[in-house]
């Protein structure tokens, strides 16, 4: 990476805004998993490797799998959040593999949300 | 004057509200520019005590973002930008008139689950620390900077003086996060001032309260804040290298403040010539070998120069003489995560937020007797209550609320009757507690507050450094007295003698841990005395936790027989056939409390 300048931030920033708008038409959907301290103790790994293993034996290539922070509420980890292209985000707290590969299945590949293992939808507000 | 669209109701603060959403989908749609485009038209359209604009979260209509909704006439209008924000105001606030080109529908038919922005928890955060919490993958930097990170950088190196910035931070009303609340900007210009051709700025991360995680969790989901807020901090007091002093039992956290000092390196962040704007500055990580001690600033130099952590007689102040002597700015981890955004939207959005005397927000983690256990961000004069049973949820298991310790093991405990207390740094001190660096202990019915304040004071006995007497001795012997009342040889002079010392290590040490230590006894000595005479003068422990004060029996009564105490019980103390009353041999019995812990019949009773 070569050192950048002022007016280099924004062309990065307009980059990383079309991915997270999900708007670049490689990916459909982006799965966040939540991965502080709190989350990993939980078992966030697990869910990790879950969903790694899920998207490797279907064949998924427009899902983009990443990592965060905690997302605040540690009572409730493991917790990830599912994003399809166009709606808002939905967050999926208590997780274990079972119910990781279900709601990959129902919710990521087949586009309806799990309530019963999700929180709510939508996102925080800031600032 | 324009026709009203629909008469005001009363709750309504004027005629219209409009709800810009901020939530993070429409906030990187640019939904905070126009929340300004619209402050600016309705102040110079001269309606600004008519409308009031109300910053909400996510609406869940991200994709049709950014979102405002016209209250009351509950009108959704999608995708604004905010060039169009003078036509809106025009047309729907000043003709009534609606502008149906921005007006969205929501679909019938979304799916039966709530919205973040209805949920307690999260709809009464506001979030600035925390801004990018969830959403960004920390180890990646254009994702900061995907969500206007380093843009305050930028914009102080290229437009702002060094003493522009500290005017800037000192208008803020910034205070420092780590405890003791010294306005930051003023922090910084002493740094600056104090003579000398090299100087250091110092990232305090030696997070050591009991249940505290908030430094950790800043670092571990967005450590280029903090990285950003130093290289400000840097550039506004002169300095050329930065130490972030971490705790080694924060491996994560560790591992990604490496990860994003690699990475700010070679986009030429940190190092010679930043942004080709000529400040040289970089930073190293310092690892601690986490004793509490050190969070205090002298305490941290010594360990940082590969000395004993220990304190040192104020003055000089590390401003003019820190780390090898040179004049030494140390600031904690949220109060160089508050930086970047004070710089990017201004002192006086900052310090619109808050108390008279407090700005901004403050990180908390909410921990023990509570439902949601985790980290809350929220505005400064949030109350107790709002904290405890708003956005925690209340108290698990029916239990009743008893206390909150604030500030650890420095703080106090306060008591219900306190709940609707405003939180900033000059509320909590009055109430015998401190703000401290932002750990929130809840507390239930089944909590003892002498056995409270002999848990902290051991804590400290422990971490008191040994250097001065009054905080070595003193403390000690305290805690002496309250082992011996929670063991149930209690004396009646004790209270008094507990005073006395606590007055005494207070006035006479030498740094703050032990000028702080008494605060978790005189704070349950003023408001739970009785629990101290109950435990000196009756031989009880009222809340049942002090073992030598209790006994445990099983009421015939109430018990159903399910079996369950009986199975729990470690040295096989309780015997009983099915669906018959139980009963406890106190002679085998250890009072472990595990049978008390598990009736779902409240038939274990303790006293």
């Amino acid at each position: 990476m070569p050192k950048i300048r002022p007016e280099d931030l924004e062309a990065i920033a307009m980059r990383m805004r079309r991915q997270a708008k999900l708007r670049d038409g490689t990916a459909r959907a982006r799965v966040t998993v939540h991965m502080g301290t709190c989350g990993i103790a939980a078992g966030a790994r697990k869910i990790m490797t879950a969903l790694m293993s899920a998207m490797e034996e279907q064949g998924v290539d427009d899902v983009t799998l990443t990592t965060s922070g905690c997302a605040g509420l540690c009572s409730r980890e493991p917790m990830m959040t599912v994003e399809i292209q166009g709606e808002a985000p939905v967050k999926y707290v208590n997780l274990d593999e079972n119910k990781t590969r279900v709601i990959f299945t129902e919710h990521v590949l087949g586009g309806n949300i799990v309530a019963d293992y999700a929180l709510g939808v939508g996102s925080e507000r800031v600032a | 004057m324009a026709e009203q669209t629909s008469p005001p109701t009363a709750h309504h603060v004027g005629r219209a509200q409009l709800l810009v959403c901020a939530g993070t989908g429409c906030v990187s749609g640019r939904s905070l520019k126009v929340r300004e485009a619209l402050l600016e038209e309705i102040d110079k359209r001269g309606l600004k005590d008519e409308v009031k604009i109300v910053a909400t979260g996510c609406q869940g209509f991200c994709a049709q973002g950014p979102i405002m909704i016209f209250q009351p006439d509950g009108i959704f209008y999608q995708k604004l930008k905010p060039e169009d924000v003078p036509l809106l105001v025009e047309e729907h606030l000043i003709k009534g008139r609606p502008v149906e080109k921005f007006m969205y529908v929501p679909s019938a038919g979304e799916p039966p689950i709530p919205k973040l922005s209805d949920i307690d928890f999260f709809n009464k955060q506001r979030l600035i620390v925390l801004r990018n919490r969830g959403l960004i993958d920390p180890e990646k930097i254009d994702e900061y900077i995907g969500r206007e990170g380093y843009q305050a950088l930028a914009k102080v190196l290229a437009s702002m003086t060094p003493e522009e910035v500290i005017d800037e931070m000192t208008r803020s009303g910034l205070r420092g996060r780590g405890g003791a609340g010294f306005p930051t900007g003023v922090k910084w210009g002493f740094t600056r001032k104090a003579p000398g051709d090299d100087k250091c700025i110092i990232c305090n991360a030696d997070e050591g309260d009991p249940g505290a995680f908030m430094d950790r969790s800043i670092i571990e989901s967005d450590p280029f804040s903090v990285l950003e807020g130093m290289a400000i901090g840097a550039y506004a007091i002169g300095a050329s290298h930065g130490y972030v002093y971490i705790r080694e039992e924060y491996p994560l956290a560790m591992e990604r403040l490496h990860i994003a000092i690699d990475q700010a390196r070679e986009y030429g962040l940190l190092g010679e010539d930043i942004f080709g704007c000529g400040l040289n500055f970089d930073i190293s990580v310092f690892r601690g070998a986490g004793a509490f001690v050190c969070g205090e600033e002298t305490s941290l130099i010594s360990s940082l120069e590969g000395r004993m952590p220990e304190p040192r007689v104020r003055p000089p102040f590390p401003a003019q003489s820190g780390v090898w002597n040179m004049p030494t700015n140390i600031n904690n981890v949220e109060t160089w995560a508050n930086v970047p955004v004070i710089m990017r939207r201004g002192a006086e959005w900052f310090s619109s937020i808050g108390t008279d005397t407090s700005k901004g927000t403050k990180v908390f983690s909410v921990v023990g007797n509570v439902n949601n256990t985790g980290l809350v961000e929220v505005p400064m004069g949030t109350t107790l209550r709002e904290i405890v049973f708003g956005i925690g949820g209340g108290i698990p298991n029916g239990r009743k609320f008893k206390a909150v310790q604030t500030g650890g093991p420095s703080g106090g405990c306060i008591p219900a009757s306190l709940l609707d207390l405003t939180i900033d740094y000059e509320r909590l001190g009055e109430v015998g507690s401190i703000m401290g660096s932002g750990g929130l202990i809840v507390m239930d019915e089944r909590t003892c507050m002498v056995d409270v304040a002999r848990y902290f004071l051991e804590f400290l006995v422990d971490e008191s450094c040994g250097k001065c007497t009054p905080c070595r001795e003193g403390v000690a012997q305290m805690h002496g007295i309250l082992e011996r009342i929670c063991a149930g040889q209690g004396r009646d002079d004790d209270i008094e003698m507990l005073i006395e010392l606590a007055e005494y290590v207070k006035d006479s040490s030498l740094c703050a841990l032990g000028g702080t230590a008494p605060n978790p006894v005189l704070s349950t000595l003023k408001y739970f005395r009785d629990e101290y005479t109950a435990h000196i003068a009756d031989g009880k422990c009222p809340a049942g936790v002090c073992k030598a004060l209790i006994q445990y029996s099983i009421s015939a009564d109430a018990c159903k027989g399910c079996t369950k105490c009986a199975r729990v019980c470690p040295v096989g103390a309780i015997t009983g056939a099915k669906k018959q009353p139980h009963t406890l041999d106190r002679s085998k019995c250890i009072k472990c409390g595990a049978c008390y812990e598990s009736c779902s019949f409240d038939a274990v009773l303790v006293e």
